[in-house]
């Protein structure tokens, strides 16, 4: 006879205390709620108890989980991966609330977290089923991953038949079959061209990657020595780490690492706030980040009529910080998503917030999903940072989540600032980009897709007590590194005819941000090869502090039929090194006069074409300023000058330094006649400036009437009709009149999305997972 | 927990600190201490009489008036621009940075934003034209009150000091 276990009727006993996963869940979310400790811990016993077995248990599980990084992603072929560390491996407990992480790209200390959770409300346990040795994958946008390139395998661990855990590995692979190459490409506007998406997928058994899974996934990206080797490094990283588990419980008792594994979140949720109370200082802080959203131009090549606009992503953060020391994250007024690859879920902006915060409000080895219980999140439903509609893409969602978080650092760094920690300070952090996308045929022959991970190595913010770091920063990898030029010359068919410092890419400021830097790129045995450029250009994403002036935005420089062949072979001049000063440029005079050269602010395209020989200018970009540009010394202002870091046009504009050249061309500033330069400067300062109040007599008549670009109308009209509140705001603060409205309807631009939208909880049979006040 | 001198901490507020200090400081647990140590050491630095309550920026405090005890944002030149709860921003001095010529001023070209998606707002002090701070906001933006901080919980709660009297 037929006869149903537990298994079919859906009822696995996984946790073997008559409950399923999702009632453990809800048990620990109302437990939470009710106390406001996590999981109702108001004491912790575990570590109160023992607090020497409780710190050599979590340096056991946290080293394990560092060296099963270090150790696993020598597996990887990819540089991605190998050279630039993006990877990392978490430890979740039962119902998928992170336990500990590893170093590198901690945003995922809650996405990997997000997907648990998903297959928790869906009933995973009844179908497909939950059982010792599975894999499970994941890379799903609409459920919390970041973006597709992230793709993460997750392994339940078991205790004597009991499910007591997960671990979750993710790497960043190289391409992911979008419509156009590279990881984090721009040639699809929605979910259905953004790469091969897997739902938590059951894609091993038996410690074993089932062969369907290996078949169709191979096939369904264009580098696929790459991904079978990223696949393998996140397999055995997890199995080291349930190894790992497994070790500790057979030392310390099941007991021990069940209480630890639930204690360690309510010290992180009391971490948070003892860090907050010992950093920053209660109040409320107001910022705000754009991106431009440039689609409108020819060489923005999309499939979809409606998404050729001009936009701008809007994200304003009010940032409360309380005197208990929680805090609230509220971003009412936010843009709506978009039509193009930069939506973020929510998840991707609750759970990776914390790769920023570790570099600098909790940079500890003890970050979890206690600092996740610790924050008020509002992300208003229907905002770039959390979609109501399941087409969105995602491929890089980053290009939006690195810009909202430049607001925060203002926002913590107001806070350090005051409360006089001024080594905390940071003005923020680069927009990192340029992204070097691209494909074809490589110099192997094979088929092949490029993302160049330099921007791993961007200027960072400037402090308030010395200059942003040059080329030295991520904030989404706090292990950034720009890679060997060797390295990349492996992985790409293009050759380096430079790679510099980038002048004058640093915001100006009492301290200057850090500098970006540059390389000049030429194709080299390929075939069919294809790039695209990705990053902002019309707008900044960040802002100076305090007087200092924002990073330098991009531009984009590449070149085709530049006679470079020819040029190499007679031994002509060639273009190399840095593009030194874009106002007298000089690559121009290097290539044939009748090369086809594109020098513009079109920072985001879509795949041209590429012949060898052909030359691409990545430029990476800078930090932000700290402080009123005269008031920086003369002597940083020289070795800036000696360096080739600021050009001496503008030393003299904006720093007001008086300097000259010696015999060896060496500047020297003259210390005297700057100060007395500063003074007339202020001077002809308040000559050119007028009362705010005055000033805004005009804007308002600009406003009444309408005046500005579309992109900057069309930012305003999804906030518009996305917050009352926003609106509200905007109205008051402009004194306009009570009938004055702006509707996307009046802007003459494709509209696709602003009324009719459909959600993914609407789908059959689908529970989302909702972790902010929406 | 790391403890610094009074000297230390007037030399982190010039810019001038050692590395092997500043180093220290970034890599410890903070010290509690910081800001009243930080607060007298600014205070020697300004030539007003009023007291500081609240530095908010290289040349701007929040100050308890001398003459009457009221708190007002203050730049170090002695300009007074407005009572502590109000935007300082409205009561500035702004040059807008709206066109291809303000921007190339500032940044070479192709440099700066396109002035039709990007300003830059300067705010000086009506004074002594110090550049207070710098927005990069779309055009029609609001101006922007960055910052309301809750001094009583700061002083009372977090750094158990003494809050200082005002005047309402």
């Amino acid at each position: 006879m037929n006869m149903m276990s537990n298994n079919e009727t859906g009822f696995a006993d996984l946790l073997k205390n008559g409950q399923t996963l999702k009632q453990f869940r809800d048990g620990i979310i109302e437990r939470t709620k009710a106390s406001g400790h996590y999981n109702g811990l108001e004491k912790l016993e575990l570590r109160d108890a023992d607090p020497i077995g409780y710190e050599k248990l979590f340096s056991k599980l946290r080293g394990g989980l560092v060296h099963a990084r270090e150790t696993a992603k020598k597996i990887a072929a990819s540089p991605i991966v190998e050279q630039e560390g993006e990877l990392c491996f978490t430890l979740y407990n039962a119902v998928g609330d992170c336990v500990l992480t590893s170093t590198g790209i901690i945003i995922h200390v809650g996405t990997m977290g997000a997907a648990i959770k998903y297959m928790i409300e869906n009933n995973w346990e009844a179908n497909p089923g939950i059982n010792p040795g599975d894999m499970f994958t994941n890379n799903d946008c609409s459920i919390g991953n970041v973006h597709p390139c992230d793709i993460a395998t997750i392994v339940p661990i078991f205790w004597e038949g009991r499910l007591i855990g997960w671990v979750g590995g993710v790497t960043h692979v190289i391409d992911t079959g979008a419509v156009t190459p590279g990881s984090m490409s721009t040639g699809q506007v929605q979910r259905f061209g953004d790469g091969y998406m897997i739902t938590c997928r059951k894609t091993g058994v038996n410690d074993t990657p089932l062969r369907d899974w290996l078949h169709e996934s191979q096939r369904s990206v264009r580098t696929p020595k790459y991904w079978i080797l990223d696949e393998k490094t996140r397999i055995a990283g997890c199995h080291m780490i349930r190894e790992l588990v497994e070790e500790v419980i057979r030392a310390d008792g099941i007991e021990a690492y069940e209480k630890f594994a639930y204690e360690v979140i309510e010290e992180g949720r009391r971490g948070l706030m003892s860090r907050i109370k010992a950093m920053t200082l209660p109040g409320k802080y107001r910022k705000v980040s754009f991106v431009d959203v440039p689609y409108k131009h020819d060489d923005v090549q999309v499939s979809s009529a409606f998404a050729k606009l001009d936009s701008i992503m809007h994200s304003p953060c009010e940032m409360t910080i309380k005197p208990d020391g929680k805090w609230r994250l509220d971003f009412e007024g936010a843009s709506r998503w978009g039509w193009h690859t930069f939506n973020a879920h929510q998840v991707a902006f609750t759970s990776g917030i914390w790769v920023m915060m570790c570099q600098t409000l909790v940079p500890t080895q003890r970050i979890n999903d206690g600092a996740y219980f610790a924050t008020e999140f509002h992300l208003p439903k229907g905002t770039w940072c959390n979609p109501d509609d399941r087409r969105t893409g995602h491929a890089y969602a980053w290009h939006f989540l690195v810009s909202g978080w430049a607001a925060l650092w203002r926002g913590l760094s107001q806070s350090y600032f005051s409360r006089g920690y001024l080594e905390e300070v940071n003005a923020g952090n680069a927009n990192t980009s340029n992204w070097l996308q691209g494909g074809g045929i490589n110099q192997d022959g094979e088929i092949h897709a490029v993302n160049s991970f330099e921007a791993s190595s961007c200027g960072t913010g400037a402090c308030a007590v010395k200059d942003g770091l040059n080329h030295a920063a991520a904030i989404w990898n706090p292990e950034g590194d720009m890679g060997d030029i060797e390295i990349w010359e492996m992985a790409e068919p293009l050759l380096y005819m430079g790679r510099n410092v980038k002048a004058n890419s640093g915001g100006y400021g009492k301290y200057r941000g850090g500098c970006g830097f540059e390389t000049l790129r030429m194709v080299w045995n390929a075939q069919d090869w294809t790039m695209f450029f990705m990053g902002n250009g019309f707008m900044n994403s960040d802002w100076g502090m305090m007087g200092g002036y924002p990073a330098a935005t991009g531009y984009r420089f590449e070149a085709h039929k530049t006679g470079l062949e020819r040029r190499i072979a007679n031994g002509e001049s060639l273009p190399l090194g840095g593009d030194l000063d874009p106002t007298a440029p000089t690559y121009e005079h290097n290539i044939d006069a009748t090369a086809r050269i594109k020098r513009d602010k079109q920072c985001m395209t879509t795949e041209d074409c590429y012949d060898n020989h052909d030359l691409y200018l990545n430029y990476l970009r800078g930090g932000p300023g700290f402080g009123d540009p005269i008031d920086r010394e003369p002597k940083a202002i020289e070795k800036d000058l000696n360096e080739k870091f600021l050009l001496p046009e503008y030393a003299q504009k904006v720093y007001g330094a008086v300097f000259t050249q010696n015999a060896k061309g060496a500047y020297v500033v003259d210390v005297a006649k700057t100060q007395a330069r500063r003074a007339e400067m202020r001077k002809e300062r308040l000559a050119r400036a007028v009362p705010v109040r005055e000033w805004m007599k005009e804007e308002r008549e600009r406003i009444i009437n309408k005046h500005a670009s579309q992109a900057v109308q069309h930012m305003f009209a999804t906030s518009f009709a996305l917050s009352e509140k926003f609106t509200k705001h905007f109205k008051d603060f402009w004194s306009l009149p009570a009938d004055w409205q702006l509707l996307e309807t009046e802007l003459g631009v494709p509209s696709y999305g602003s009324k009719h939208r459909m959600d993914l909880s609407l789908m059959p049979d689908v529970t989302t997972v909702v972790q902010v006040e929406e | 927990m790391s403890t610094y001198t009074n000297e230390q901490v007037a030399h982190l507020a010039e810019g001038t600190l050692d590395w092997e200090t500043t180093f220290r400081m970034l890599s410890m647990p903070k010290d509690n201490s910081r800001f009243k140590q930080y607060v007298e050491a600014l205070q020697k630095k300004v030539t007003f009489k009023d007291k500081i309550v609240l530095p908010l920026a290289p040349h701007m405090y929040i100050v308890q008036s001398a003459k009457n005890k009221q708190w007002v944002i203050k730049c170090d030149c002695g300009h007074e621009f407005c009572d502590y709860t109000d935007n300082w921003k409205m009561h500035a001095h702004i040059y807008v940075r709206d066109t291809e010529e303000a921007m190339t001023e500032v940044y070479p070209k192709l440099m700066a934003p396109d002035t039709k998606w990007q300003v830059y707002r300067e705010y000086y002090c009506p004074t002594c034209g110090t550049l207070h701070d710098v927005e990069a906001p779309t055009p029609w933006y609001p101006v922007i009150h960055d910052f309301e901080p809750d001094i009583e919980a700061f002083y009372k709660e977090w750094v158990g000091l003494p809050v200082p009297e005002r005047a309402s």
